[in-house]
């Protein structure tokens, strides 16, 4: 099966458009393989996600059950990564967290790249006065620290998952904007754009079926780059208090309660903060492998 | 030579202050092939853009077939003229495979059987069905060109206008395309305008020639004379000195000349 797919997908004379799209798709999957770092954080990121996905099943307790006799165990056996202030069990929370934490991540990034990807096409094909306002908006939300701006925006809405998900998406765009700006602006007055509008082509056909598609990949690459600032600060929203709220398990919150026993209980803290610093680390690794693959200028 | 199909008259185009081109007028009859020569920065190429419809800021006037076209032009316009670029690595979507990039015209304008047309256009341009859905970075420089001179066809134009179509491409390679262009051209019944700032590529392919400088189309003649020197502007003479000079040199014979017996 595998090995048909290969012999298909390698095939030097592809027979249809999608055998073609998939030669290439599988062409650039190998080329990430032969990166080690990537493949440890892709490993990372998928089992990380793994655990989140399945976490009712492999949760061994209710995340949220207290057991007040039994608070800030040990690791032990029963906890194996030990227990928190109210004896809840550190590994259910994380596993939950993952939930919290990565979904909010996910949904920043679904409502994000997208309208980042289309001001900058927009802004970088059209020109004009319609650059001048779409990049001078950018610059007004790129001018505030991405941190200060969520929490003034959850503050004026209420804290919890969904407003720290739409602070921290306003506040994420506009360096995506900036990339594919910077991008169609390499294109725009290329030949085969050129070749296209002698086509006939509209203006929006040209950038949306020609232009933006050369753009995804570094805003790809910077999406995932970007994913530790965004988890960091969906963790420090968590933390501050604006995110998700007690009892929902959120690694960032459940940092900020930890700090309070940091010396003598070192382990509620530990835990939050090793998932963090790994998921973290994870996108910056498959981020930079995802560079040296998709870099436009390479292939 | 019956009928015009392209008439140019007192063309200007002008780049914020800078008059580039400044009152160029030619007329193309159907069925012929119109070269315009000169060096680089002479205009010739920013004239070709302003008839190709890509650059819609010029005054003056662009007739073809015997009506004036407006500035911006109309998706019909594309279907009767369509360009050819200098750099076959610049002028095809990298991330598109060859079937995509011919058929764009094609689903732009709804025009029916796809794959017939596509298949007709690659056997027109003697490219193998196997790089239908190849990647332009599969092909070489020699087949891009044909890429864009298939896609310039598809739609079945009147006019191709050719920017230089030959001279990013391998002297052994020139000569392909020239006497693919030159077949294309009575197969189709096609008018050509092209550009160049090769005179052997000039008279390879075209009757008469025009010959630009400073933005202006200081003379107009036929190829015959050309050869025989028998011009009369000091800026033609130069050019043609100047490439009968290159010729000569024994160590790099161009094979485009070489291609053109008598030239």
């Amino acid at each position: 099966m595998l090995t048909t797919f290969r012999t298909w997908a390698l095939d030097d004379t592809p027979t249809s458009r999608r055998q073609a799209a998939w030669g290439r798709r599988y062409r650039i999957w190998l080329a990430l393989r032969r990166n080690p770092l990537a493949m440890i954080g892709l490993v990372i990121v998928v089992f990380f996600g793994g655990l989140a996905i399945l976490a009712p099943l492999l949760a061994p307790w209710d995340p949220a059950a207290q057991d007040l006799a039994h608070r800030l165990a040990r690791p032990s056996a029963a906890h194996w990564l030990g227990t928190d202030e109210l004896g809840r069990d550190i590994l259910s929370r994380i596993l939950y967290g993952g939930r919290v934490t990565l979904g909010m991540v996910i949904s920043i990034v679904i409502v994000v790249a997208p309208v980042g990807l289309v001001v900058g096409c927009v802004a970088g094909y059209f020109g004009g006065w319609i650059d001048t306002v779409l990049m001078r908006v950018t610059d007004v939300f790129l001018s505030f620290p991405r941190l200060i701006l969520a929490l003034a925006l959850v503050a004026a809405l209420h804290p919890g998952v969904e407003s720290a998900i739409v602070a921290i998406a306003l506040t994420a765009w506009p360096p995506y904007a900036r990339i594919a700006r910077a991008e169609t602006l390499t294109v725009r007055s290329s030949d085969f754009i050129a070749a296209c509008r002698l086509a006939g082509a509209s203006p929006r056909r040209v950038v949306f079926r020609h232009i933006m598609p050369l753009c995804v990949p570094s805003v790809i690459v910077r999406v995932t780059l970007d994913m530790s600032s965004i988890i960091i600060t969906a963790a420090s929203l968590g933390f501050l208090g604006m995110g998700a709220q007690p009892p929902s398990p959120e690694w960032g919150a459940m940092l900020a309660i930890a700090k309070r026993f940091m010396l003598q209980e070192w382990w509620v803290a530990l835990s939050p903060a090793m998932a963090i610093l790994l998921v973290s680390l994870a996108f910056n690794f498959l981020g930079d492998g995802l560079r040296d693959v998709l870099d436009p200028k390479q292939n | 030579m019956s009928d015009r199909m392209i008439e140019v008259a007192d063309l200007r185009i002008s780049f914020s202050s800078a008059e580039v081109v400044k009152g160029v007028a030619f007329e193309v009859a159907r069925g012929e092939t119109f070269g315009i020569v000169g060096e680089s920065g002479s205009g010739k190429s920013t004239v070709l853009r302003a008839m190709s419809g890509l650059n819609e800021s010029w005054d003056g006037r662009i007739l073809f077939n015997g009506e004036a076209v407006p500035k911006r032009r109309s998706r019909e316009f594309f279907r009767k003229v369509q360009m050819v670029f200098q750099d076959p690595f610049g002028s095809l979507h990298p991330r598109q495979t060859i079937d995509r990039i011919l058929s764009e015209i094609l689903l732009v304008n709804r025009i029916g059987e796809i794959d017939r047309r596509i298949n007709k256009a690659l056997s027109d341009v003697a490219l193998p069905q196997t790089a239908r859905f190849r990647y332009p970075h599969q092909l070489s420089g020699g087949q891009r060109q044909r890429v864009a001179i298939a896609r310039a066809l598809i739609a079945e134009p009147k006019v191709l206008l050719l920017d230089e179509p030959t001279s990013a491409l391998d002297v052994s390679v020139q000569a392909e395309v020239l006497n693919l262009l030159a077949d294309l051209r009575e197969e189709h019944g096609l008018t050509y305008v092209m550009v160049s700032h090769n005179l052997a590529v000039i008279s390879h392919l075209c009757a008469r020639v025009g010959v630009m400088q400073n933005g202006l189309m200081v003379e107009q003649t036929s190829v015959e004379d050309l050869r025989a020197g028998n011009v009369s502007h000091p800026h033609t003479q130069e050019l043609r000195r100047l490439s009968v000079e290159l010729e000569d040199v024994p160590a790099e014979p161009s094979s485009v000349s070489q291609a053109k017996p008598g030239a």
